[in-house]
Parts: structure tokens; C-alpha cells; sequence
């Protein structure tokens, strides 16, 4: 009975991290379309949204990963999920706050593996599958979409040269609608099956379905509709820091980093790489700004994304393993509930803090000064 | 125990650059031809950016290569629907 109750508990958590990750990764799609005006900011994040749902169903390889690939099932309980998942989204909501476009992979991952090594130790970590199937993708996975990008930008320059200034705009900012879908589409076949893969495994700790085990039906469709009303609500701070911080884009090196962004994404989705979409976007955003003579790449804010990845991993597993440790000694089901309810009060301050600072649909584009959120002066958000 | 699968990792390169820069490519190619013929760099008019230059092969090159970038997409996605649902594994 009250392992039912932690079960829907753990559920509702994963989809809440769901959520999170969709509105966090709207504007890997998204940015670079928004920013050139080839779409408006709401049409972009719906059709963003429904795309993400339709990519829910596309593919289930890194679902598979997640689900029996990084920690020893055996070892798995209700109480490490749920903890795991407070770590994923506390870092989330955090890197939302600063507008750093982080990856909600890593920090899910991260929480899940620390709240693992918290309860069962290092043995209960498939280090191998964690290395060879996350670390390894996320160094290398920006790297080849900045090449692709840095590639796609140079042909479309070199190709289009003797259009009209117009023509060129008018013309790719038509194919950058394409690329950008694509790019949503891909986001589905690898994000939303993160939150799949962790449903599982909390189904598999609970003994609700047998290890090994793909996610049933009804995994698939809540997470897919999780992640795409995430992505319509759309993270318009990380979107800014995307469209407007890295690169000034115009609409052919928006196509060309979209296009190489969901090729390098929908082909790792099918080796089941659960790359983070995050870190090839931004690696794709910079390629094109390498690949443009005369584009500027704003290293500094770059810089800062890079470090936050750095620190995604092991953050968001000190919360996970916290968090395991806090439910642990309070134990049972009211450790998890507390634990759930502390991540409650961080998400309500971390909005509360947004309020005061606050990027959205009609602010998106304004010209980069430098901070997140554009304007007005804002006290020393550090 | 490799902890680099290397076949998936130029499978990964190669098709990257083929699906992700050379899909655009084609893309332009296609602009590049739909924008000649007599009415390049005319002004004035609701069509006025010079998109559509109104020769009949270069509409007809255009065509193909949009046609050609759809045809591409729509296998890829086939392709990662059929790889991405291998049968339970047991």
C-alpha cells in the first residue's frame, strides 16, 4: 500500500523533472528561429511542443539506457528515484534562474547516480555504461556539431553568395522553420525518453514490471505530454540566452546550426547516446558562429555554459545523494515525502526569485547587454 | 569493454555531415537556382526580395532539390523509428 503511494509519488516527481526539462530545452530547438524572427515566440514554442510529443514515440533506445544501462537495477529503490529526481530538477530550476542552457540529461543523471552511490556505494554504478554511453557522448557530442554546424555555415554562405541580402533572409528563414521542427522532433526522441527510462526503473525497483523491461504505454504518453506542455510554456531565459547571447545569428546560419543539431542528436538517439540536446545545440549555435567570416562567439558566456556543464554532473548528484541521505534518516515513506516537499519550497523560491527579473515572449529579442535579463538594472543576481 | 564505440562515432560524423550540413547545402543549392532568371534584382512589388527569378529550369532545379532535402528527411526519420523500436529484449 504505502508502496503504491511512494510509486505515484516518484511518478508524479519524474513527470514534474519532465516538465522542467521541457521548458529548460525549448530553446534548443527554438533560440535561433526566435531570434531571427522566422517564427514569433509563441508559434515557435507550440509547434515545438507538439513536435516534442510526436518525437516521444519516434524512438526508445535511450530510454533503454537509462532504464537498465547506468546503475544496477537490484540495487535500485523508490526511495533513490525520488531523491535522484529532487537533484535533477533542484539544478534545473537553478540553471533556469541564470539563464544557463545546462543539461537537464546530466543533471538527472546526476542525480540518479548520486543518490545511488549514496545508498547502495560505488558498486551499484555501471561506471562503464556511465562513462562509454554519457560522459564520453557529452564531451565529444558539441564538438561534432560544431564541425557540422561550422560546415553548413560556410556551404550555405559559399552557395548563396550571389543572392539578394533579402532573398537570402526570406528564403532560409523559410528552411530554418524545417530545421528547427527537426530539431524538436529529435529533442522528443532523446529528452522525453530520459524521464521514460527513470519511470521505468522506478517501476522496475518497485517490482511493478520485470528488469529489462521496455516502458509501457501509458509511461510513453504521460512523459510525452509532460515534456511537450514543458516545452509550449517555453524557458524564455534560456531561449534568450541562446538566440541572443552566444552568436548574433542570422537565418542561414540559424538553418545550419539547427540541421546539424537534429542529425547529431537523432543519430545518437539511435545508438542510444542519451546525449544531452543542450550541450549540441550551443556547440552547433557556436559552430556557425566559427564557420561565418567576420561572426563574433561571445567565448565569455560560452565559458560560463562550459562550466556549468562541468558542474552539472556531480551538483546534481550532491542534492541526489542529500536528498537519499535526508529520506533515509528519517526513513520510510515520510522521508520521501519530506524530501518532496523541501523540493516544493526550492522550486516556489526559485520562481519567486524569476518574478524579479523576468524574461518573457516580448522581451525574448532585446538586444544583449550582457545579463539574462535584458533592460532594466537588476540588483547583483549573482 | 571498448569505452569508445568507434564505429558509431564516425557513423556519427559522417552522416552528421551529410544529414546536417549537406541536407542545407542542397537546400541552398535549391534557393540558389529558384532566385535566376529575368526577374533577378528587380524592385517594387509584394515579391520584391528577389526569392523567385522566374526561369522555368531554374524552378524546375529547385524543385528536385527541395524535393530531394523532403525525401531525405522523411527516410531518416523512418529509419530512426524502425532502429529505435527493436523488438523487448528478453
Amino acid at each position: 500500500m504505502s508502496n503504491t503511494f511512494v510509486l505515484v509519488l516518484v511518478v508524479i516527481t519524474a513527470l514534474g523533472f519532465d516538465f522542467t526539462n521541457g521548458f529548460h530545452d525549448t530553446g534548443n530547438a527554438m533560440a535561433t528561429s526566435i531570434a531571427t524572427k522566422a517564427l514569433s515566440p509563441r508559434v515557435a514554442v507550440g509547434v515545438s511542443g507538439i513536435l516534442n510529443l510526436v518525437g516521444a514515440f519516434l524512438s526508445l533506445a535511450v530510454a533503454a539506457t537509462i532504464a537498465s544501462g547506468l546503475v544496477d537495477t537490484k540495487l535500485v529503490t523508490l526511495t533513490v528515484v525520488a531523491a535522484g529526481l529532487a537533484g535533477g530538477i533542484t539544478w534545473n530550476l537553478v540553471t533556469w534562474l541564470f539563464g544557463i542552457p545546462s543539461s537537464s540529461s546530466h543533471a538527472l543523471i546526476g542525480g540518479v547516480i548520486g543518490a545511488t552511490l549514496a545508498a547502495a556505494g560505488g558498486h551499484a554504478v555501471k561506471w562503464h555504461g556511465l562513462v562509454s554511453k554519457v560522459v564520453l557522448p557529452a564531451v565529444l557530442s558539441p564538438v561534432i556539431a560544431a564541425l557540422v554546424a561550422a560546415t553548413g555555415t560556410w556551404l550555405l554562405y559559399r552557395i548563396s553568395r550571389s543572392l539578394t541580402e533579402a532573398a537570402r533572409g526570406h528564403g532560409f528563414r523559410i528552411g530554418q522553420i524545417g530545421s528547427a521542427c527537426m530539431v524538436s522532433l529529435a529533442h522528443g526522441t532523446n529528452d522525453a525518453q530520459k524521464t521514460m527510462g527513470v519511470i521505468t526503473l522506478a517501476l522496475i525497483a518497485n517490482k511493478t514490471v520485470a528488469a529489462g523491461s521496455n516502458a509501457p504505454f501509458w509511461v510513453i504518453l504521460s512523459c510525452a505530454l509532460a515534456i511537450s506542455i514543458g516545452t509550449y510554456l517555453g524557458g524564455w531565459r534560456v531561449i534568450r540566452t541562446l538566440g541572443k547571447g552566444l552568436v548574433e545569428i542570422e537565418a542561414p546560419q540559424g538553418m545550419a546550426a539547427e540541421s546539424a543539431s537534429a542529425a547529431v542528436i537523432l543519430l545518437s538517439s539511435s545508438f542510444g547516446y542519451s546525449l544531452s540536446t543542450t550541450h549540441v545545440a550551443t556547440g552547433s549555435i557556436i559552430g556557425t558562429g566559427l564557420g561565418k567570416r567576420g561572426a563574433e562567439v561571445r567565448w565569455n558566456v560560452a565559458g560560463r555554459m562550459a562550466t556549468a556543464w562541468v558542474f552539472t554532473l556531480p551538483s546534481a548528484a550532491l542534492v541526489g545523494a542529500g536528498a537519499y541521505g535526508l529520506a533515509d534518516v528519517i526513513g520510510g515513506t515520510l522521508g520521501v515525502v519530506i524530501d518532496l516537499i523541501i523540493l516544493l519550497a526550492v522550486a516556489a523560491f526559485i520562481y519567486w526569485r524569476s518574478r524579479g527579473s523576468k524574461v518573457d515572449p516580448n522581451n525574448v529579442n532585446d538586444e544583449w547587454t550582457g545579463s539574462v535579463a535584458p533592460a532594466e538594472p537588476q540588483p547583483a543576481a549573482a | 569493454m571498448s569505452w569508445i564505440n568507434l564505429s558509431a562515432l564516425w557513423k556519427i560524423v559522417v552522416f552528421g555531415l551529410l544529414a546536417g550540413a549537406g541536407l542545407p547545402a542542397i537546400f541552398a543549392m535549391g534557393l540558389y537556382s529558384l532566385s535566376r532568371g529575368p526577374r533577378v534584382q528587380t524592385a517594387g512589388g509584394s515579391d520584391s526580395d528577389g526569392l523567385v527569378g522566374g526561369s522555368v529550369v531554374g524552378m524546375a532545379v529547385s524543385a528536385l532539390c527541395f524535393l530531394v532535402v523532403l525525401a531525405a528527411i522523411g527516410w531518416g526519420i523512418y529509419e530512426v523509428y524502425k532502429i529505435g523500436h527493436p523488438a523487448p529484449a528478453k
